[in-house]
């Protein structure tokens, strides 16, 4: 074989050359351990604070008065779901609607309308919103709800979900579009059952952030939700979220309301990441072999 | 069984830019008719033109008169989707439905223009997958891989199946093998030879040995003009134009 690398490739790397390999590859693996070690930092610390107050009464009973040992957080922890039930079944198809829109529909100037007020909404600080639902919808109604608090949180999920939706579509190739229209598709359609169904995967893992994100959220529903000391079945009363249970009982003086709130935060967590794999586990069982 | 398509004065834009001036075409029905011609001269337009695909594309327009069968394409009122129904088309790049099974992809047209029928698709999709040379290579994964896992040449002809299963009345190729290997490029050469018993056959190529493998007639395209049309024979033999000659002669430019 002839030596066309004379000398040029065969040279060993200067050390300046290697040593800056190096520091790039140490860099960007201490980057990514640096991303990992708070999410397990917290989590590892909750698990210490939390596990101790955490028994079935916690899980099945609702606050004890000061004072009282034992007590539990079932009401805050099923409010809390109704709440992001509101949340999602409102903020989630009309995030994917308006993201939709964005993606297929919107030429010129509306569109970058509402692209412009989607990511001025996703910077609104959330007491904001809390405090506009608490005008809008609270102070009409005359009295605190799951609804007011759902409504808040969904809010704030549209932005997240729309954006999140419009650059999954604008991923999916054009080629894909056209062969359904090639065959005859209607365009509605085909945006439904072709491009939607393709980006699905990606829509499905801003819907998660989204939910995610409000699942923790205590300022927007302060002036909304409320919270409740007692169990309440009425989605339009004022309801207990493990988040304002939290904050309430972390901000009182008391070292029993200190180690349920502990507890309460680790419920959260839990509640957050088993939402977020069943998800995933039942919309992944359709997916193929060699999809990409 | 296939029908013929009459154009003429067929003028299309991308924006202000007239990118076909006033063609006149006639494809005869169970026939192969290629389009021919350099880059950008219009030929892929035409034939987005014959299923109104062309104006998809945003600020693209099209007029003109289309014939096919007794449809008229750009009568006002009429439907772009129900002529695509009518007016197959297979793409330059192979594009299966990636997160659909192969028969998925298949039936796709047909389920989702509203086909319930389980007994009588599973028939449509067998015997598309066998008219488009597919099915003995794919009968045993039918419903267990995805379109998207398959190999590029068998991509397009599951793409051809898909195409055949809404069983439409002229199938339009856009340079249907310009992205495989020269063993699907046969295979698919066979497959239209095969095809143009039950439709018409439009196909584009950049590949004159193609035309000439395929087609019996021959359109050759210029700068947005159709210069010369004819029996293939004719075209690649005796042809009646000059710029034509250059062309296939390989002189051009």
């Amino acid at each position: 074989m002839p030596n066309l690398s004379a000398g040029a490739v065969t040279k060993p790397l200067s050390l300046w050359r290697r040593a800056m390999d190096l520091g790039a590859t140490a860099f960007a693996i201490v980057a990514a351990v640096l991303v990992i070690v708070p999410l397990l930092a917290i989590f590892v610390y909750l698990l210490i604070k939390g596990v101790g107050a955490l028994d079935w009464a916690f899980l099945t009973q609702t606050p004890k008065p000061v004072g009282e040992v034992g007590g539990g957080m079932a009401n805050a922890i099923v409010g809390s779901g109704v709440i992001l039930g509101i949340a999602s079944v409102i903020g989630i198809p009309i995030g994917i609607g308006c993201g939709i829109y964005l993606a297929e529909y919107a030429r010129g100037r509306f569109g970058d309308i509402v692209r412009f007020t989607a990511d001025v909404l996703n910077g609104v600080p959330s007491i904001v919103i809390g405090i506009a639902v608490y005008s809008l919808i609270v102070v009409r109604q005359k009295h605190f709800s799951a609804f007011s608090g759902g409504i808040a949180l969904a809010i704030m999920m549209v932005p997240t979900v729309a954006r999140a939706t419009e650059e999954m579509l604008l991923m999916v190739p054009n080629n894909v579009r056209e062969a359904a229209f090639g065959l005859g598709i209607p365009k509605w359609r085909t945006t439904l059952s072709i491009t939607l169904r393709t980006a699905s995967a990606g829509v499905i893992t801003g819907c998660m952030l989204a939910f995610a994100r409000v699942a923790g959220e205590t300022a927007p529903l302060l002036f909304t939700a409320f919270g409740n000391q007692f169990w309440n079945k009425n989605p339009n009363q004022p309801t207990a979220a493990l988040p304002l249970q939290i904050y309430t009982y972390a901000i009182s003086p008391f070292d029993e309301w200190h180690r349920q709130a502990w507890a309460g935060a680790l419920i959260l967590i839990i509640m957050i990441v088993v939402a977020v794999a069943a998800v995933r586990i039942t919309t992944s069982r359709g997916t193929l072999k060699g999809a990409s | 069984m296939g029908v013929g398509i009459e154009v003429k004065g067929l003028n299309a834009w991308y924006g202000k830019n007239l990118s076909l001036k006033s063609i006149d075409m006639t494809v005869q029905a169970n026939h192969v008719t290629a389009v021919i011609g350099p880059s950008g001269c219009g030929k892929s337009t035409f034939v987005r033109c014959l299923n109104r695909m062309h104006e998809t594309i945003p600020e693209a327009r099209a007029e003109g008169l289309v014939k096919v069968g007794e449809m008229e394409v750009y009568a006002p009122g009429q439907d772009p989707v129900e002529i695509r129904r009518r007016i197959g088309m297979v793409f330059q790049k192979p594009n299966p439905f990636p997160t659909m099974t192969i028969y998925d992809n298949v039936a796709a047209g047909l389920r989702l223009n509203g086909f319930r029928n389980r007994k009588q698709m599973d028939e449509l999709v067998e015997r598309s997958l066998k008219l488009a040379a597919l099915w003995d290579e794919v009968k045993d994964t039918l419903h267990k891989k995805s379109g998207a896992s398959l190999s590029g040449g068998q991509q397009q002809r599951l793409c051809i199946a898909r195409s055949l299963a809404v069983e439409p009345e002229v199938l339009l190729m856009d340079e249907p093998a310009s992205a495989l290997d020269p063993i699907s490029t046969s295979k698919i050469e066979e497959l239209i030879f095969q095809l143009k018993q039950h439709y018409t056959v439009v196909i584009v190529t950049h590949n004159m040995q193609q035309a000439a493998r395929v087609a019996e007639f021959t359109g050759f395209f210029l700068m947005g003009s159709l210069i010369e049309y004819d029996k293939t024979e004719k075209i690649f033999t005796t042809p009646a134009d000059k710029r034509t000659e250059d062309y296939i002669t390989g002189r051009f430019g």
